[in-house]
């Protein structure tokens, strides 16, 4: 349905002309002499209200340009300059854009890639995996309402469940085709919650990060034990977890967080195009976990093994801690987290009990 | 003045349906177009409660826990991780009663009405029976029939029970039911007995929890002894010459959106409940 009756943008920037107009190269104002009009390409002096919306119509791409920024595009700043973000609208020119545009424009944000599309003058907006940009269309299920997305985040390509949205795991096999600036932000909200939010706080120099040592003294009920583990000796302790937990390779946010204000951790925060602003409540979980494991002294054991057996034990660890073990082939026993290997490490060195080379866990310290 | 309705609920990091309860009612909220914006936050889950407030839009934030009862978690954890000043005596409330609290966060330039959660609401009764009559697809249910509202129960908290003798007392009080008990898993009276506490052949054990997990598909129907090999168990199931129906998680019942639209309105939201606008569930036996 067209209304007949709504300004054209010609006619609403002559409005806005008023309160004067000064945005991606496009100015207008109203002079006591008639209106002003200046592109990058030309300038008008003087004109009445019918000649400025003649010329305006001369350089719609401007014009269309403004009024989507300012009526079309959601007027929250975060979401705004996202949208911006998208089309790098910033950099280049409003012509460069538009030019751009008509081909698509494609970022990523974690492993979503938005593609950005002039389609007959509107804005229209494509979502896919990043890793399916070039697949085929009918081997995607496609969905129209953005909500879906917080719905096709919660497991993986294997059916696991995926607590942490940012996890470099997102599933694959689905699309959005066609959503308006509105429901591209909530679609990429919904795959990445908060993200937007906080990655315009943090362009805005208002990144409101909580640091390890706040965030645990904060805790309280069964959380509240992770204190203990934090008693002012050193943060390695919190170097590990942040090895552990917060590498790319685990979650795509950038950590933002350190020990504490003045105290910055010693291993890498990410590559992330968005910021981690405190440890997560997975991380607190973990870290009570490991506020029982850490509280126990350590002992020496002693056991024989041979050279091969204890690399293939770290390589196990590595395996395991990396993620690989599913991608290690029966055949392959060179690997040592290989089945076979280690099922033939355990036959060979454990006892009944399961005690590598019989040496009991809890036996008394001699 | 724009208005917002976060629900925010446990969420979990091992059991995907947590947060289906709060997903599913925010789509059908959303759907019925009774508020213009709808979000959910979680402790366990994203968007954090430590993040939300700054992804709503709206100036006016009605916050509405998706929990059972007053306690921990709905008088620390949650108004805390929200960063809301926040005193449990603002609620004034003797443990079934809370209503809302005006508050300003720290990290957003918004009002957010804190609600009491849903499982206190008077509204969370005609969920109770509702939830009998999905269970036993008997829209009449009650004649001839027990009910059992079944909580979590924990001696750390006395409101915990509260909550759940409160609406078993409400669904006694309307007198549809022969026979109405509260029961609970950690405390007396429990539910491993629970065919000592009825007469009526037929009995509706509708535990009071948000999602389905752990306790309500695998312990209560252990406890009750209507489990089956398979780990799941039959509704009904015929135990010591009664037929037990049970009805799993309440949080999961579609009329839970009501109460979580009722929580808001009586804080003070402009709920638009118009004729088209309600969540599409059959009339309640409301009182």
């Amino acid at each position: 349905m067209v209304d007949t009756d709504a300004p054209t943008p010609a006619e609403a920037l002559c409005e806005a002309a008023r309160d004067g107009v000064d945005f991606d190269g496009l100015r207008a104002a109203r002079t006591p002499d008639g209106f002003r009009l200046a592109v990058p390409e030309a300038e008008y002096a003087d004109l009445s209200a019918a000649a400025f919306v003649e010329a305006a119509r001369t350089h719609r791409a401007y014009v269309d340009n403004w009024l989507f920024w300012h009526a079309t595009a959601p007027q929250a700043a975060a979401e705004w300059a996202f949208l911006r973000w998208l089309e790098r609208a910033d950099e280049r020119s409003v012509p460069e854009r538009d030019d751009r545009l008509a081909d698509g424009c494609t970022r990523e944000w974690g492993q979503i890639a938005v593609t950005v599309r002039l389609d007959d003058g509107r804005r229209r907006y494509a979502l896919r995996h990043a890793d399916e940009t070039d697949a085929d269309p009918e081997t995607l299920s496609t969905y129209a309402d953005p909500h879906e997305a917080r719905r096709l985040r919660k497991v993986d390509d294997d059916g696991d469940y995926r607590p942490l949205s940012t996890a470099p795991t997102l599933p694959g096999g689905w699309a959005f085709t066609d959503l308006d600036a509105t429901a591209v932000v909530r679609a990429v909200d919904g795959f990445y919650p908060a993200t937007i939010a906080n990655w315009h706080r943090e362009r805005e120099g208002d990144l409101d990060v909580t640091h390890w040592h706040d965030a645990v003294s904060r805790q309280t009920g069964i959380y509240g034990v992770v204190r203990t583990w934090d008693r002012g000796e050193g943060h390695d302790h919190v170097n590990w977890v942040a090895e552990a937990c917060c590498a790319d390779s685990q979650c795509l946010k950038r950590r933002e967080w350190e020990y504490d204000d003045e105290t910055p951790l010693d291993v890498a925060g990410g590559d992330g195009v968005f910021p981690c602003r405190e440890p997560c409540s997975l991380v607190i979980a973990t870290a009570r976990t490991w506020t029982r494991l850490e509280s126990e002294r350590p002992r020496t054991y002693a056991f024989d093994l041979t050279p091969s057996e204890k690399a293939q034990i770290e390589e196990i660890v590595d395996a395991v801690a990396d993620g690989r073990v599913d991608g290690v082939r029966d055949g392959d026993t060179s690997d040592g987290a290989n089945r076979f290997r280690a099922r033939f490490l355990r036959a060979k060195l454990f006892d009944d009990d399961g005690n590598l080379c019989g040496v009991p866990t809890d036996a008394e310290v001699e | 003045m724009s208005e917002a309705l976060l629900i925010v609920a446990h969420g979990s990091h091992l059991n995907p349906k947590s947060s289906a309860p709060a997903q599913d009612h925010a789509d059908a909220i959303r759907v019925s177009g009774a508020v213009d914006e709808v979000r959910e936050a979680y402790w366990k889950e994203e968007p954090s409660l430590r993040n939300a407030l700054r992804t709503v839009s709206a100036d006016e934030v009605y916050v509405v826990p998706l929990f059972v009862s007053e306690g921990y978690f709905t008088e620390e954890v949650l108004p805390r991780e929200l960063r809301l000043e926040f005193d449990a005596d603002d609620w004034d409330s003797d443990g079934t009663n809370a209503d809302v609290a005006a508050c300003r966060p720290a990290d957003v330039d918004k009002t957010v009405h804190y609600c009491g959660p849903v499982g206190t609401h008077d509204a969370m009764t005609d969920v109770v029976v509702r939830r009998a009559e999905t269970v036993t697809g008997d829209p009449e249910v009650g004649d001839g029939v027990g009910l059992a509202v079944v909580g979590h129960g924990t001696k750390r908290n006395e409101n915990s029970a509260k909550a759940v003798e409160y609406h078993a007392d409400r669904v006694r009080d309307r007198g549809r039911f022969d026979e109405v008990h509260a029961l609970f898993m950690d405390e007396e009276p429990e539910i491993d007995d629970v065919t000592d506490h009825f007469e009526s052949d037929d009995v509706v054990v509708v535990p009071l929890f948000i999602a389905d997990g752990y306790h309500t598909q695998e312990d209560i129907p252990a406890d009750m002894g209507i489990a089956d090999d398979a780990g799941g168990y039959a509704v009904p199931t015929r135990l010591d010459g009664h037929d037990i129906w049970y009805a799993g998680a309440i949080g999961t019942e579609a009329l839970m959106a009501d109460v979580i639209l009722e929580r808001a309105a009586d804080a003070g939201a402009a709920i638009d409940r118009g004729p088209g606008n309600r969540t599409p569930t059959p009339a309640a036996d409301g009182d």
